[in-house]
C-alpha cells in the first residue's frame, strides 16, 4: 500500500477523527448506540455512503459547476442512502425498524457532506473512495467504543449475548438504567474526547481565558 | 384542540429533537458559543420547520404515498421510496426561497438570518422533523403544530446550551476536556434534566 493511501485512511481514525475533532456526524450517531447490533450496521451503512458518494462526486467533480454542486452532491448522497435503506428493509427488517429516521438521516449527515466538499472536490476517485473508508472508520470506532459501554453496563449483554449475570436473573450485575438512556451517550463521548486528548496533547483547544495566578500580597488591597 | 395541545408539548419538552433524539447536533454544538447567534439560528429553525414539516406532509400525502396518485387516474403506484430525496430536495428549495423573500421583502431579518439560512439544508433536526412526522402517520393539522412544536424545541434547547457556555468559558476545566468534552458532558446533564418531562402522560 503506498504511504499516501496509507495515511489517508489511518489519520481519520484517531489523529483527525471525525467526531471527537471536526465535531462532525454526531447527529445520528449517539440513537443507536444503545446496543452493538445496531451501532455495527449503522456503521456500515454510513461507511458504505461515505465511500461511494465520495468516489461518485469526485468522478464527476469537473463537471459540475460550483454554483449548483451542493444540490449534486446532495442527489448523489441521497440516492445511495435510498439504496441503503431499501437494502437494509429488505434482509434485515427488524433493525431496520429499530434505527428508525437515523438510516435517512445519514444524508444529512455532515461526515458525508464533509467529506464531499473538502476531499472528493478535490481528489481523483480512488483517493476518494479511500478518504470515506478511513472516515467512516473513524466514525464507527467512535460509535462502537459508546454502544460497547451502552450495552455492557446497561444490559450487561454484547451483540444480545448475556456477558455480566444480571440479578434479577439470579447473578451479580445490577445494570446501569442511565446507560441505555439517551445523556449517557453524551458523557461517554465527553470521556472518549477526555481520553484521546490527553493521549495526544497537540488536539486540545487553547482556552478563551486563563485565569491569572494572583501573586502573595497583592490580593489583599483595593 | 386537546391532542393539537399535547402533540405541542411533547415535541417541545419530552421528545426535544436536539437532547433526546440528538438531532442537528453538530450545529448545536458548533453555534452555541453566545446566546444572540444561539437565537438567530434558533429562530431560522423553527421558521423552516414550521414551513417544512407541513410541506413534506403535503408533497408525501398527494403524490408518493402508495395509490397518492388516483386523482390523477393512477392507480397502483408506491412512489414512498423516493421520500428522502424529494423532502431533502423540498428543504433546499424551501430554504433558498426563505432566503429570497426575506431579502426582498425583510432585509433587517435577512441580514440577521443571512449566515444561518444556509447552514440549515443540512441541519439534521429539519430533516428528521419530516421523516419523524413520516414514521408517525401525522395529517395536515398535525404536521404543522409538530414542525413549530420540535423547531421551538429545539430553538428552545441551543438558547439554553448557549447560556451556560458562556458561563462555562470562565471555568477552570482540565485540559483534555476543555471545549468540546466539556460541552458534550454539558449536553448530557441538560439532556438528563430534559429527561425529568419524559415522566408527564398526555
Amino acid at each position: 500500500m503506498k504511504a499516501e493511501t496509507k495515511k489517508v485512511l489511518v489519520d481519520p481514525l484517531v489523529d483527525n477523527n471525525p467526531i471527537t475533532l471536526q465535531v462532525l456526524g454526531i447527529c445520528s450517531a449517539l440513537a443507536v448506540t444503545s446496543q452493538m447490533k445496531t451501532s455495527i450496521i449503522m456503521a456500515l451503512a454510513l461507511t458504505v455512503v461515505v465511500a461511494c458518494s465520495s468516489a461518485a462526486i469526485s468522478m464527476v467533480r469537473n463537471h459540475i459547476p460550483s454554483s449548483i454542486r451542493i444540490i449534486v452532491q446532495m442527489t448523489i448522497i441521497a440516492s445511495l442512502v435510498i439504496v441503503v435503506d431499501q437494502i437494509l428493509k429488505a434482509f434485515v427488517y427488524d433493525v431496520s425498524k429499530q434505527l428508525s429516521v437515523f438510516v435517512g438521516l445519514i444524508i444529512t449527515n455532515c461526515i458525508v457532506m464533509g467529506r464531499a466538499e473538502a476531499y472528493a472536490m478535490k481528489n481523483p476517485p480512488w483517493d476518494s473512495f479511500v478518504d470515506g473508508i478511513g472516515n467512516g472508520l473513524g466514525y464507527s470506532l467512535i460509535l462502537l467504543i459508546v454502544a460497547f459501554f451502552r450495552e455492557l453496563l446497561g444490559a450487561g449483554k454484547l451483540f444480545g449475548i448475556e456477558i455480566l449475570k444480571l440479578t434479577k436473573d439470579g447473578g451479580w450485575y445490577e445494570p446501569n438504567g442511565l446507560m441505555l438512556l439517551p445523556p449517557s451517550a453524551f458523557f461517554i463521548i465527553g470521556l472518549i474526547i477526555w481520553a484521546f486528548r490527553s493521549w495526544k496533547p497537540a488536539q486540545v483547544e487553547s482556552p478563551d481565558y486563563k485565569i491569572s495566578a494572583i501573586a502573595h500580597g497583592e490580593g489583599g488591597h483595593h | 384542540m386537546e391532542a393539537y395541545i399535547s402533540l405541542f408539548v411533547k415535541a417541545v419538552f419530552i421528545e426535544n429533537l436536539a437532547l433526546s433524539f440528538f438531532l442537528g447536533m453538530c450545529t448545536f454544538l458548533a453555534v452555541s458559543k453566545k446566546i444572540s447567534t444561539a437565537m438567530g439560528l434558533g429562530i431560522a429553525v423553527m421558521v423552516v420547520q414550521t414551513l417544512t414539516v407541513p410541506a413534506n406532509n403535503f408533497i408525501y400525502n398527494t403524490l408518493l404515498k402508495e395509490d397518492a396518485l388516483s386523482w390523477l387516474g393512477i392507480t397502483g403506484v408506491d412512489l414512498s421510496f423516493l421520500a428522502l430525496l424529494s423532502f431533502i430536495g423540498i428543504i433546499a428549495a424551501m430554504v433558498q426561497i426563505l432566503e429570497m423573500v426575506l431579502d426582498k421583502f425583510f432585509p433587517a431579518l435577512f441580514h440577521a438570518l443571512g449566515i444561518f439560512l444556509p447552514l440549515i439544508t443540512v441541519n439534521c433536526a429539519i430533516l428528521g422533523g419530516s421523516l419523524f412526522m413520516l414514521e408517525r402517520d401525522y395529517d395536515f393539522g398535525e404536521s404543522v403544530v409538530y414542525g413549530v412544536g420540535s423547531g421551538l424545541g429545539w430553538a428552545l434547547a441551543i438558547v439554553v446550551m448557549a447560556g451556560v457556555r458562556e458561563k462555562l468559558k470562565y471555568s477552570d476545566i482540565p485540559d483534555g476536556l476543555r471545549g468540546l468534552g466539556i460541552t458534550f458532558i454539558t449536553a448530557g446533564l441538560m439532556s438528563l434534566g430534559f429527561m425529568a418531562f419524559s415522566g408527564i402522560q398526555l
